[in-house]
């Protein structure tokens, strides 16, 4: 009953703080986050009970729960939770409260169903991560959209409907794809066995021709990329990303995107191993693509949230290509850069809204020798450039060196430009830097510095970016055996063939 | 003729005797309250007879009728649709001064005529029902007089459809002058043969001519151009019934004599996967541009009449289930947002254009919550009736393997998202000028209507969450068609 409740918690959690909020809106931001945090205690608790004592549980799941719901089609609400799912719960959780954080004095108006919003995208959020029922699994990817498009369309900037519009009929397309290859497995599944049923683990049995394996992985794979996003289809996420309200942001960036990256891991990897092998180069190309496309093109930005939409697209681009590089060394690097990209790209994202709210611009010409003024702000500003370019010590570069380390035995060729993309990556971190907080402050501001709030909000990220870029241990102790379920299935064969 | 075959032929009488008596009602005293309580209580009374008389299904009563579980379970839907319709027309009515009692009496006589549909097994009770049904929707359509927009939408029913209803008695002519028999059971005879040994001509140009006349009342490209213009002029409550009773009862009809367990149903197959594409494509693309309600949801109906239409040609028990399944999501679905609408609307004006719900949500939020709800219900947002009955849709397709059919239903279903989504995004806009409000938003809620419209909110989430005990009749009740 523990995982139910976590959602169940955040539901009720949103509810009352809409009611709330028409009374006081500061007790419906208070509900907020200790919702939140209650949801983030149970996590803790799931962490120690299972992860302290014992490193190798002989179970596949540490927590599972198990209803039946529509019998006829043998779904199931089945829930279960493993390293890999955990990480990234404990990891939304954590956004979850900074997003609250983060929008205390952002948001006045209409507070309640502002709050009601983002506690149930948390909680659609944590149902994907949680679910092995493919139906289930996509009810909740769908559920997390609707909450989504109204932070961004009610709270968001000048562009915000375009940008809402844009980011839901792109999910919504993929997923409906996704959603009949998810029934085409199922059926697949009751014609061969006569069982019909939408378990993941049932499914990874079903005896699939190569055709019919390459075109259903086609299916998830477009849902799953297009959320990521991969390369040609990343339209969505600058738009969406500078739209929207800061809290909107950190949960797109540091958690939407995620999922995308979770269900490549969790789904496409164990469901279509053979698909996954024959494609795995095109998608490591597209993922390079990314990384020097969206690195280029942050480079180029003049608007703050932009560049940092920008820069997700290229750090995402490194998911890709670990989750494909096909062995476990790269996968790691991939789930390591999948949660401290959501620490550090979160943490640009309410810096960036620290400072729409002080000097209403998100222009990065109109900044610069922000440091005279705001010390504080700025100094953490560079540290949050720092990680995102990848400097040693902090989060991201562990990530991005675990990828390229396990994506050089696989493909020499794109791991060496895909470094590049690191170079590239210095670039806009120290144009970024310099052109907002260094030099000479020719627009005279004045302006006040970190309030204590935002200095808890802030502090804490980096607190987490360094304890991952310093001791990742217990993360990649936590994913491996979820990983290496999901990277058995790739034999290593990949790497091989380029070795010979 | 039995007493058992009268007592299953209790649920029409009793609509028509309802019709009957309301009309010695109203020639001796008008009263409206009146007018609505016997048509209510018919309605209710056909209802509980209907499980009165389930005792002695399935029975075929002369060579016209067969009552059986499936025609019983489509006319509940139609009974209840009716039923919602009356009580949204009470209130639309009340503040509109007029003589609105015979628009009860003409709802009843039309629900009776699509009762006759979903029961008939005969060329002569099918085109009966249709006349009946139709001869009632001309005059309740033109029935707000002082309009002439109603009066032209009537008229264009009244030309349309009467010469669609001779289009389909020249059709079932031919079939007649060919095979001499009059039963509505030869068509799916006549599609399974197709792959065999040729048809006459005489046959297949008939059966093209039947389904002309049958497209015509579904709204399907192309035969859909009447819907917009007929669902902008006619009332809202008769929009509702248009879009509930009279496509109800026609796809009933369609879906059990056209229903192929195989699936393989030839050149027919071709023809109504076709339509079903084009509906799909062009009803969602017209929407898209428009700018009053009505005429989105007429378009919008267009395109949930060819997701019906993939359902059956899906085929087999899953495809009938489905369809089924996902006409009372319709049915449900559109009853509450046509239900919000009259709600909404004052008594001099309707809430037919876009910008009458700006900023709804923030005045009304939980009149704006429903109509979201119904919106996204429209879309196929999960939660919701309309998201598993796209589930089933999709799952009675994928089992057929009808590859064409489902990506159409996706793309199509995907554009339509985008203006479900603009009327959506209106209504969390910012409230057009909050000084003065509009006078319908200032008046409080009539009871009648805000009860219909929370069992409706909460049949669409009940549909959308606990499917498995309706799924499980519905699948008994279509498990012996085709």
């Amino acid at each position: 009953m523990i995982l139910p409740s976590l959602i169940l918690i955040l539901i009720v959690g949103g509810i009352a703080s809409w009611i709330v909020a028409r009374r006081s809106e500061v007790v419906a931001r208070w509900i907020a986050v200790a919702s939140v945090l209650a949801d983030l205690f149970v996590c803790f608790g799931i962490w120690v009970a299972h992860l302290g004592q014992s490193r190798s549980t002989p179970e596949r799941w540490f927590v599972e729960c198990d209803f039946a719901w529509i019998p006829q089609f043998g779904i199931r609400i089945h829930l279960a939770v493993d390293g890999l799912s955990l990480a990234l719960l404990l990891l939304t959780y954590f956004l979850g409260i900074m997003a609250v954080l983060s929008s205390w004095t952002e948001i006045r108006e209409r507070v309640g169903f502002f709050h009601f919003n983002l506690l149930w995208v948390l909680a659609g959020i944590t149902g994907v991560f949680l679910s092995v029922d493919l139906f289930v699994f996509y009810l909740f990817w769908e559920l997390m959209l609707v909450p989504m498009y109204f932070l961004i369309g009610i709270w968001g900037h000048e562009r915000r409907i375009y940008a809402a519009t844009k980011f839901f009929l792109f999910t919504q397309l993929s997923g409906l794809l996704m959603l009949v290859a998810i029934i085409t497995l199922a059926v697949l599944h009751h014609q061969s066995t006569g069982v019909f049923t939408f378990d993941y683990q049932q499914l990874l049995h079903t005896a699939l021709s190569p055709r019919a394996a390459r075109l259903l992985m086609l299916g998830f794979l477009v849902a799953f990329v297009v959320k990521l996003p991969a390369f040609p289809f990343h339209t969505w996420l600058p738009d969406a990303h500078t739209e929207a309200p800061t809290a909107g942001s950190v949960v797109l960036a540091g958690l939407l995107l995620k999922t995308g990256a979770y269900g490549l891991i969790r789904f496409v990897l164990p469901l279509f191993p053979g698909p996954s092998r024959e494609l795995a180069p095109i998608l490591m190309t597209i993922g390079v693509i990314g990384i020097l496309y969206g690195a280029v093109l942050a480079v180029g930005q003049t608007d703050l949230k932009r560049l940092v939409a920008y820069t997700s697209v290229s750090h995402m681009g490194f998911v890709l290509l670990g989750v494909f590089a096909g062995n476990e060394i790269a996968l790691e690097g991939a789930v390591v850069q999948m949660i401290s990209h959501g620490i550090s790209t979160g943490a640009l994202f309410i810096l960036a809204g620290l400072l729409q709210e002080r000097m209403h611009t998100r222009e990065i010409s109109a900044m610069g020798g922000l440091w005279e003024t705001m010390p504080a702000l700025s100094g953490a500003g560079l540290v949050f450039a720092m990680a995102s370019l990848g400097l040693p010590g902090l989060g991201d570069f562990v990530g991005e060196f675990l990828v390229l380390l396990g994506a050089y035995r696989a493909n020499v060729p794109l791991t060496v430009v895909a470094t590049l993309g690191l170079l590239v990556a210095t670039l806009y971190g120290l144009r970024f830097a310099q052109s907002a907080f260094q030099g000479p402050n020719p627009h005279h501001w004045k302006l006040p510095d970190m309030r204590l709030r935002e200095w808890a909000v802030l502090g804490l990220m980096m607190v987490c970016l360094v304890w991952i870029g310093l001791y990742p241990q217990p993360v990649l102790n936590a994913v491996r055996p979820s990983l290496a379920a999901a990277a058995k299935c790739i034999p290593a064969g990949n790497c091989q063939e380029i070795k010979r | 003729m039995s007493h058992a075959d009268f007592a299953a032929l209790l649920p029409l009488t009793i609509v028509s005797a309802t019709a009957v008596f309301l009309m010695i009602a109203i020639a001796i005293r008008r009263n409206h309250k009146a007018a609505v309580t016997i048509s209510l209580i018919g309605l209710a009374a056909a209802l509980g007879s209907l499980a009165l008389a389930a005792s002695v299904l399935p029975r075929q009563v002369t060579s016209f009728f067969i009552l059986d579980s499936y025609s019983f379970l489509y006319m509940a839907i139609l009974l209840s649709a009716a039923a919602f319709v009356l009580i949204f027309a009470y209130d639309y009515l009340n503040c509109r001064e007029e003589q609105p009692e015979e628009l009860y009496l003409l709802v009843l006589l039309a629900t009776a005529g699509a009762m006759v549909l979903v029961a008939s097994r005969n060329f002569a009770s099918f085109f009966l029902g249709l006349e009946l049904l139709s001869v009632a929707l001309y005059a309740v359509i033109a029935y707000v007089r002082t309009e002439s927009i109603s009066i032209e939408a009537g008229i264009k029913y009244l030309v349309l459809a009467a010469s669609s209803s001779s289009v389909l008695l020249f059709g079932l002519a031919l079939i007649y002058s060919e095979s001499g028999s009059m039963e509505l059971s030869q068509f799916t005879a006549t599609v399974t043969r197709t792959a065999g040994h040729a048809n006459s001509s005489l046959l297949v140009t008939g059966l093209m001519l039947v389904l002309t006349g049958v497209g015509f009342k579904l709204a399907v490209v192309p035969f859909h151009l009447w819907t917009p213009d007929v669902y902008e002029g006619a009332s809202l409550p008769v929009t509702a019934f248009i879009a509930t009773v009279s496509k109800g009862g026609m796809f009933a009809l369609l879906l059990r004599w056209f229903h192929v367990s195989g699936g393989n149903i030839g050149a027919l197959g071709l023809v109504l996967s076709i339509i079903a594409i084009a509906s799909m494509l062009t009803g969602n693309l017209l929407a898209l541009r428009q700018t009053n309600v009505k005429r989105i949801l007429a378009y919008s109906s267009i395109a949930h009449m060819g997701y019906l239409l993939v359902a059956l040609l899906a085929g087999g028990a899953l495809g009938a289930a489905a369809g089924t399944y996902y006409l009372a999501a319709y049915v449900v679905t559109i009853l509450g947002a046509f239900g919000v609408m009259t709600v909404l609307s004052g008594s001099r004006w309707e809430a037919a254009s876009l910008e009458s719900y700006r900023g709804l949500f923030w005045q009304k939020p939980l009149l704006a919550a429903a109509f979201t709800t119904m919106l996204l219900s429209l879309a196929g947002i999960p939660l919701t009736a309309g998201f598993l009955g796209k589930f089933y849709v999709l799952t009675a397709g994928a089992a057929a393997s009808r590859w064409v059919l489902l990506f159409t239903l996706i793309v199509s279903s995907t554009i339509g998202l985008f203006y479900y989504l603009r009327i959506v995004v209106v209504m969390y806009a910012q409230p057009a000028d909050p000084g003065t409000k509009r006078d319908a938003r200032a008046l409080p809620m009539p009871l009648p209507a805000t009860v219909a419209l929370a069992a409706l909110t909460g049949l669409v989430f009940l549909l959308g969450i606990y499917p498995a005990l309706f799924w499980d009749t519905i699948v008994a009740v279509t498990r012996n068609l085709g």
